[in-house]
């Protein structure tokens, strides 16, 4: 196997170099065709892999392929560790960059930097697997980073507009003070158990449970819950978390397919899967786990207010991201690490999904992003018109799509959370805080969906004469993914929620402490699919789902003057959510502007003045004026350098005479 | 013995006279030849310690070259000596202040610190040694890698010293023989083609 | 009975003597010159007497070698004088001054 695991992450890596090195030679085609093939191959590779673990119950392995270095008995290597967890996370990587891929052919078609854009998005994908394939901290960051990266540069591939430089550098920095937090975490590990590996790592978790660690003015924390906190801060970073969530939105300013495939489908999605991954660690931190569930619930429903303000097609859909990693993190906060993982690979499909049926819309559309300025395509667009209502189905958790499973299931988990039934003040202000914020954010979901739904699908056209024109049906590089991308978003669930919720699907891969096990409470109520539909009709979620639809369509459609008195009125609130809870504010003014503040000081006074106009300039001066004094010795005789040596000479003899 | 004795006080004497001469001498030349005189009493003196052949070298090399050369100059250069020599009292306090300390310092090495043991007498070589052959024994076998070293120095010498001092006249006619050696036949002979001309 | 003491004790005059002979003679670089030949005079004096006083002829190896270069260093000397004075008609210590500071 382990050949298999190289094949699969070097595929794309080799296909990055050469679309990026030899772009010019290999020419267009060329490029789309050797990273296509990479990233297919390690489709169909990650596929087998997972195939071999479910039908023929093959085991998880834990290699090590090669050692970096040993520092202070510190091992650095490289290894994969494959178990279902990361054998489900490589499919889904594969598979949305595969899609991305195609889609990718069509939608930079008339791009210069089309070989660029391809080589990128294979290494992406050579990143991310490395992330999920890892088996220690090392290679886990070195995939955290080089997905920052390769973010970093797409957000800023088009480098000539300066939105996206701006976008760009802004999703660096704030993932840069999430990383921060990872790396002070990775080195809390390491100091108590002087070790980067998992394995080695979760052998000890119970030591470093008992240890306690100094923090601010010497008050003593469990190291765990330290650890822990310092790893989320790395995941609400990546995962755009509130609040360094601010990144995502912007990062809207790439191209649409890697808005789809990294800032929806997947490298966003790399704090979910670590702190799964993490789980035998977070399951020794209650406390720990009570931010998690408290930032994820302010994330998913805030977040999702948002999304009902904006104007910018992309833009709702990333706020949906949002709101939708948010889940997850709750999910994880509530213990329910598979229905976080459940979630996440549903919502990469209906994500993917929908950032490329938003892409063909802007395609048709002449790249035009604004839903104020489309309406009424579904006419002219009928493949991305259903593939766009599944996907909205989906991501609403309608009965029976992919989404109204795994979403279900995390408003279950955090019901019968330990949360709920804790009995301090504290826990139960968790559970309500977490158990509205998903339960209302139902609502916001469908609302906001379907509004941008109806505003790009139905209603009157509302574009120019010139645009109309022109529109018509996206090419087939752009349909398939949209088709391929609607099967599993629509069915998915239905067949795999099942095996990975309640079959022990992950093994040893999940580690819940009994206690918390919400998710073995809720499978011994669980009555297969059909049951869990009947279920849906009992609880208030999919009665909310339907409201937030209905009040999309009559405010929207109906009397679509309702929201513009709305906006009247509230003028104070709409305002906050335009502003986006002033969140960019602080971040650009109070801590960006501080910082620059601060720069400018620091330039002014401490390296101009001090080190340019003190010690360095200072310095030489000195040296430049004792050198003036002492070259009045250097008169140029002869015998005033014979009279020095014959002096000195004197001088010295008499020292070691009469002195010494 | 006290022939000996009476012998090395003269001689030194003489020494430190001509010695005095060089450093207060007028004229250069004078001072040359009170130089020759201390160089003699000096190869005298190595006599006396039974160093033969440094006596013998010293006579030959540097009266017999080194002071020639010197003179050589002096006369070649004509130096106004007067001239040179104005100003050398105000000197002198200085010159003598560290003559002064410079003879305490020796002194107090030599005589009072016992650095040298206080019979200082020289034991008398065995019969029958021949110091130019116990010299010439440790030249030629233990230094002989510096001797070559030192004959190296030597011509580096001459070859400096002729290097400087020769004069290029601007008139002179001389041979460039790499000149002539790379000299090729199209840079001095030019074939050109011609026309048969008629008379007309 | 002459010694060693008596052999560095001529030398010290001697060497001394040549110290105030190049302060005093500092104008004329050929009295410079001599005032060198003088002071590496009293030097051979030393490696003789101590030579001959420990019976090592190694010393005296030395001398032969300090008359080398000493022939070797006046050679090249009178040469740059030479040079010098062709150049500047002088050798007035007191007019080279270039490298002044």
């Amino acid at each position: 196997m382990k050949s298999y695991y190289l094949t699969i992450v070097l595929a794309p890596l080799i296909a990055a170099i050469v679309a990026g090195l030899f772009g010019r030679q290999i020419g267009r085609a060329g490029a789309h065709t050797v990273t296509i093939l990479g990233v297919g191959l390690s489709t169909v590779l990650s596929g087998y892999v997972l195939y071999q673990m479910l039908a023929n119950g093959a085991p998880a392995e834990n290699l090590s392929i090669y050692t970096w270095g040993i520092a202070d008995g510190l091992r650095m290597e490289i290894g994969f560790l494959v178990d279902r967890l990361s054998a489900l996370m490589m499919v889904v990587v594969t598979f949305v960059s595969l899609m991305v891929h195609i889609y990718t052919i069509g939608y930079m078609h008339d791009d210069p930097g089309y070989q660029r854009f391809f080589s990128y998005i294979s290494l992406f994908t050579f990143a991310m697997l490395m992330l999920v394939m890892s088996n220690n901290f090392l290679q886990l960051f070195f995939g955290w980073e080089a997905v920052g990266l390769v973010s970093y540069l797409l957000i800023g591939f088009w480098f000539k507009k300066e939105t996206a430089v701006f976008a760009n550098l802004k999703a660096f920095l704030v993932n840069r003070v999430g990383d921060f937090g990872f790396l002070l975490g990775i080195a809390g590990i390491v100091l108590f158990t002087n070790s980067l590996d998992y394995a080695e790592v979760f052998a000890q978790r119970e030591a470093i449970a008992g240890e306690t660690i100094s923090v601010f003015g010497g008050t003593p924390w469990n190291a765990m819950t330290v650890i822990c906190i310092l790893l989320f801060i790395g995941a609400m970073g990546k995962s755009a978390q509130a609040p360094l969530h601010v990144w995502l939105p912007d990062s809207m300013e790439g191209p649409t397919p890697i808005s789809a495939l990294i800032h929806a489908a997947t490298m966003v999605t790399a704090g979910i899967f670590m702190v799964a991954r993490m789980s035998p660690l977070y399951e020794l931190s209650v406390t720990a786990l009570g931010v998690v569930i408290v930032i994820g619930a302010i994330t998913a429903f805030f977040m999702g207010l948002l999304g009902i303000v904006q104007n910018d097609i992309k833009r709702v859909v990333a706020y949906s991201t949002l709101s939708q990693l948010g889940y997850m993190t709750v999910a994880l906060g509530a213990s329910a690490y598979s229905a976080a993982i459940f979630h996440l690979m549903t919502h990469a499909f209906f994500k993917a999904l929908l950032f490329l049926a938003a892409g063909s819309v802007i395609i048709a559309m002449h790249h035009e992003q604004d839903i104020r300025k489309m309406g009424g395509i579904r006419k002219y667009m009928p493949i991305t018109y259903w593939t766009s209502l599944i996907g909205s189905l989906a991501l609403i958790g309608f009965p029976a799509t992919s989404g109204f499973f795994s979403k279900d299931y995390i408003i279950e988990a955090v019901h019968a959370s330990n949360w709920h039934s804790g009995t301090t003040m504290g826990e139960q202000a968790t559970y309500w805080i977490a158990y509205l914020s998903v339960l209302l954010g139902v609502f916001v979901t469908a609302l906001y969906s379907f509004r941008m739904f109806f505003l790009v699908f139905h209603g009157e056209e509302r574009m120019d004469a010139e645009t109309k024109s022109h529109l018509h049906e996206t090419p087939w590089v752009v349909t398939v993914p949209l088709i391929l991308l609607a099967i599993p978003s629509a069915i998915i669930g239905w067949f795999t929620v099942e095996p990975v919720l309640f079959g022990g699907f992950f093994g040893d891969a999940i580690v819940v402490s009994e206690s918390r096990d919400v998710m073995s409470r809720l499978g011994e109520d669980w009555h297969g699919q059909v049951g869990m539909l009947l279920h849906a009709f009992k609880t208030p979620v999919m009665y909310l789902a339907l409201a937030g639809v209905a009040a999309a369509w009559y405010l929207y459609l109906k009397r679509p003057d309702i929201p513009a008195a709305i906006k009247e009125k509230a003028s104070g609130f709409y305002n906050v959510l335009d502003r986006k809870y002033y969140f960019d504010d602080l971040w650009i003014k109070g801590f960006a502007g501080g910082g620059r503040r601060l720069g400018d000081f620091l330039a002014d006074k401490g390296d101009r003045v001090l080190i340019d106009g003190v010690i360095v300039n200072g310095t030489a001066n000195t040296v430049g004026k004792l050198a003036g004094i002492m070259r009045q010795l250097q008169t140029g005789y002869l015998y005033t350098y014979a009279f020095a040596m014959i002096i000195g000479l004197t001088a010295l003899l008499g020292w070691l005479i009469w002195l010494k | 013995m006290l022939f000996h004795t009476i012998l090395f006080y003269l001689f030194s004497a003489v020494l430190i006279g001509a010695a005095l001469g060089v450093v207060f001498a007028r004229n250069p030349v004078h001072a040359v030849m009170f130089l020759v005189l201390t160089f003699f009493q000096s190869a005298i003196l190595w006599l006396m310690a039974e160093a033969e052949f440094l006596a013998i070298v010293l006579v030959l090399v540097y009266v017999g070259a080194v002071m020639v050369l010197f003179l050589f100059v002096i006369m070649m250069l004509e130096v106004n000596v007067e001239a040179v020599k104005r100003g050398l009292v105000r000197y002198a306090p200085l010159a003598g202040a560290i003559a002064v300390i410079m003879a305490a310092e020796l002194v107090q090495l030599i005589w009072l610190e016992g650095a040298v043991t206080a019979d200082g007498s020289f034991t008398p070589n065995p019969e029958g040694y021949d110091n130019t052959k116990a010299l010439g024994a440790v030249l030629y076998t233990e230094h002989v890698y510096a001797f070559e070293i030192a004959a190296v120095v030597l011509l580096l010498a001459i070859v400096a010293a002729i290097t400087l001092t020769m004069r290029k006249r601007p008139n002179l006619k001389v041979q460039n023989i790499s000149k002539q050696i790379a000299v090729r036949a199209k840079d001095r002979v030019r074939v050109v083609k011609m026309d048969v001309e008629s008379k007309s | 009975m002459i010694g060693l003491q008596h052999y560095l004790t001529l030398s010290a005059i001697l060497f001394v003597l040549s110290i105030a002979g190049i302060i005093i003679n500092r104008r004329n670089l050929i009295l410079l010159l001599m005032c060198i030949e003088l002071m590496l005079l009293a030097v051979n004096f030393n490696f003789i007497a101590f030579s001959r006083y420990l019976g090592d002829e190694t010393g005296q190896v030395f001398v032969f070698f300090i008359l080398t270069v000493a022939a070797a260093e006046a050679a090249i000397g009178l040469a740059i004088l030479v040079v010098l004075f062709r150049n500047r008609q002088s050798i007035n210590v007191q007019e080279l001054n270039t490298m002044k500071g």
